[in-house]
């Protein structure tokens, strides 16, 4: 098996080309370029580097989401362009989960996050159990405050990472009694090899989808979406 | 076997609320052309919302681009080139078709065409009418844009006019509103209009002052409110088809005026129209009288090509494609993109 895996969910653009048991290449950037510009360019780079003959692809893995908004779809717009040319399935890999594979084996608590402005974080909980990963809390918009209650409320180690555990750490490291260990930079961000690995168990638990029916998934309406509703309960209300 | 020297190119267009693809062959023949609408979704919001532009984008692209190929009965082994858009209109929105394209391209091997949207709508004109070339000018009239446009050769442009405020179809869209007509404005108002009499109210024909070929609408669209405040002030009944027709003939008024005198000073034989707006039906019959009095041909795409469409694209695509014109994998979205610049 080999699959292409990409993630411009975040601050960095990731891409990688990984087999079964080969990790082929992997190109990650973490620089102001927009992830348009670069994440096609890294990909072809990296095919190049490794004369990857694009037919002997097996499956087109994206960062799904959640993320920037902008960022998740040129990542997914880039996969089901890949996806429709080459006829290939797509694996939708929630973005905090293969930020968790990052520490991949690690029986503590995994607590990846990125900043979703308005003093939240997309979250989720997950931990290792004999080499798999196990989801204790799946991935959520929530404020940082509840994060710290809800990690404190279980008590145990716990490993931070992902964007959002750098930009809220201050406030975080007050907040949080229980034992927490800061990821540091070369573990912290997302990394395709990571996309690449968790969407191998995907794939083998038939998991996949079609290019065509691939969208993102965002976690949280959009503005208009969300003024609308207090609009339309409002109105409600005044009935 | 293929004709070698025919040049097939898949389109897409995702600029604004339109998810497109067409195919189209040698510039002129539209093997197909695929609109999927989100007018629906955002005749909610009363107007477009840009993330639900983007999202909806996303869902709909390899739908429309595999039946824009299985209408057009090809597959992408004969494709020649994509064309996509890439500017101007929503970033986000863009993005998503400029992304999808260049991922088909390098997966592929296709060679890739940057569009500039307004290029496109120009181009609809080629389609339309397959004998028309350049040189000719050309009044692009949408929700977005509102340009007088000397067409000097394929791919080379000169704007000597052009909105100083709001966009034709903006207008179109804001006094819609006012008047509880909704979006999109464009067809309502003109819908409205053919009931109205166009002279009972006499709303300004806006001039900029240092340039006879500059519009300006947002005078107009305050006059239209004005109007409108002053009259429920007073108690006044309100003829919405009255309002509709006179605010029309009073943006068509000063679209035919300004063409002319392009069409006078610089003594073209052909005047083209293009853009959502020059389906108007009042802006079409005005520009007919106009050039037929001077002898000049006026060409307008049919309805389908005026909005926004992927076959236009691909009718520019194609006329960049046979200038050389290549764009690589770092091509980005440009949502405030000039005619005429890459």
């Amino acid at each position: 098996m080999k699959i292409l895996a990409l993630d411009s969910s975040g601050m960095a653009a990731t891409v990688a080309i990984a087999g079964d048991d080969r990790l082929l290449a992997e190109f990650t950037v973490n620089y102001k370029k927009t992830h348009s510009q670069t994440l096609l360019p890294m990909l072809s780079q990296a095919a190049d580097m490794i004369e990857l003959d694009l037919k002997t692809i097996d499956a087109v893995a994206v960062a799904g989401g959640p993320g920037s908004f902008t960022g998740l779809r040129i990542g997914s717009a880039t996969a089901k362009g890949i996806g429709l040319a080459l006829e290939k399935p797509l694996v939708h890999v929630p973005t905090l989960e293969a930020l968790a594979w990052n520490f991949w084996g690690c029986q503590d608590l995994i607590c990846p996050m990125m900043d979703a402005r308005r003093e939240e974080v997309y979250c989720g909980i997950y931990t290792f159990e004999e080499g798999r990963l196990r989801v204790i809390a799946d991935q959520e918009a929530l404020p940082v405050r509840k994060l710290a209650e809800r990690l404190n409320a279980m008590g145990k180690k716990v490993i931070l990472l992902g964007d959002g555990s750098k930009v809220h750490e201050a406030l975080l490291r007050e907040l949080l009694t229980a034992p927490a260990l800061f990821a540091p930079a070369h573990l912290r961000e997302q990394r395709a090899s990571s996309v690449a690995a968790c969407a191998m168990e995907y794939i083998r638990a038939g998991k996949t989808e079609s290019a065509a029916d691939h969208r993102p998934t965002y976690l949280r309406v959009s503005q208009a979406e969300r003024e609308r509703a207090l609009r339309e309960q409002a109105k409600k209300e005044k009935e | 076997m293929k004709d070698t020297s025919d040049v097939t190119i898949l389109a897409i267009e995702s600029s604004c609320d339109e998810t497109a693809a067409a195919v189209v062959k040698n510039g002129r023949e539209v093997c197909s052309n695929v609109i999927s609408s989100q007018i629906a979704l955002h005749t909610l919001y009363g107007g477009v919302v840009p993330e639900l532009a983007s999202r909806k984008h996303i869902e709909k692209i390899n739908q429309v681009i595999t039946q824009a190929l299985e209408e057009a009965d090809v597959t992408l082994d004969d494709i020649d080139a994509v064309g996509v858009t890439y500017g101007p209109g929503l970033v986000g929105a863009l993005l998503v078709g400029v992304a999808e394209a260049k991922a088909i391209c390098w997966a592929r091997s296709i060679p890739l065409v940057g569009v500039h949207h307004i290029e496109g709508h120009i181009s609809a004109n080629y389609i339309a009418h397959k004998d028309l070339e350049p040189p000719f000018a050309c009044l692009v009239v949408s929700g977005g844009h509102t340009h007088l446009v000397v067409v000097r050769d394929y791919g080379d442009y000169e704007i000597i006019g052009k909105t100083r405020d709001d966009a034709a179809g903006e207008a179109f869209d804001k006094v819609a509103r006012a008047i509880g007509l909704g979006y999109p404005g464009g067809p309502k108002i003109d819908k409205a209009a053919r009931e109205g009499n166009a002279d009972a109210i006499r709303f300004p024909r806006a001039k900029v002052g240092d340039s006879v070929y500059d519009f300006s609408f947002s005078g107009l669209k305050s006059a239209v409110l004005n109007y409108l405040n002053d009259a429920r002030m007073k108690g006044q009944e309100i003829s919405v088809p009255d309002v509709a027709a006179s605010f029309q003939k009073a943006v068509v008024d000063v679209l035919t005026d300004h063409a002319m005198h392009a069409v006078d000073e610089y003594g073209f034989k052909t005047f083209a129209l293009a853009g959502g707006v020059a389906s108007n039906s009042a802006l079409r019959a005005s520009m007919e009288k106009a050039c037929s009095a001077r002898g000049v041909r006026l060409c307008c795409p049919p309805p389908i090509l005026c909005t926004d469409n992927a076959a236009m694209i691909g009718a520019a695509a194609y006329y960049d494609y046979r200038r050389g014109i290549r764009s690589d994998l770092t091509l980005n979205a440009v949502p405030g993109l000039k005619l005429g610049e890459r």
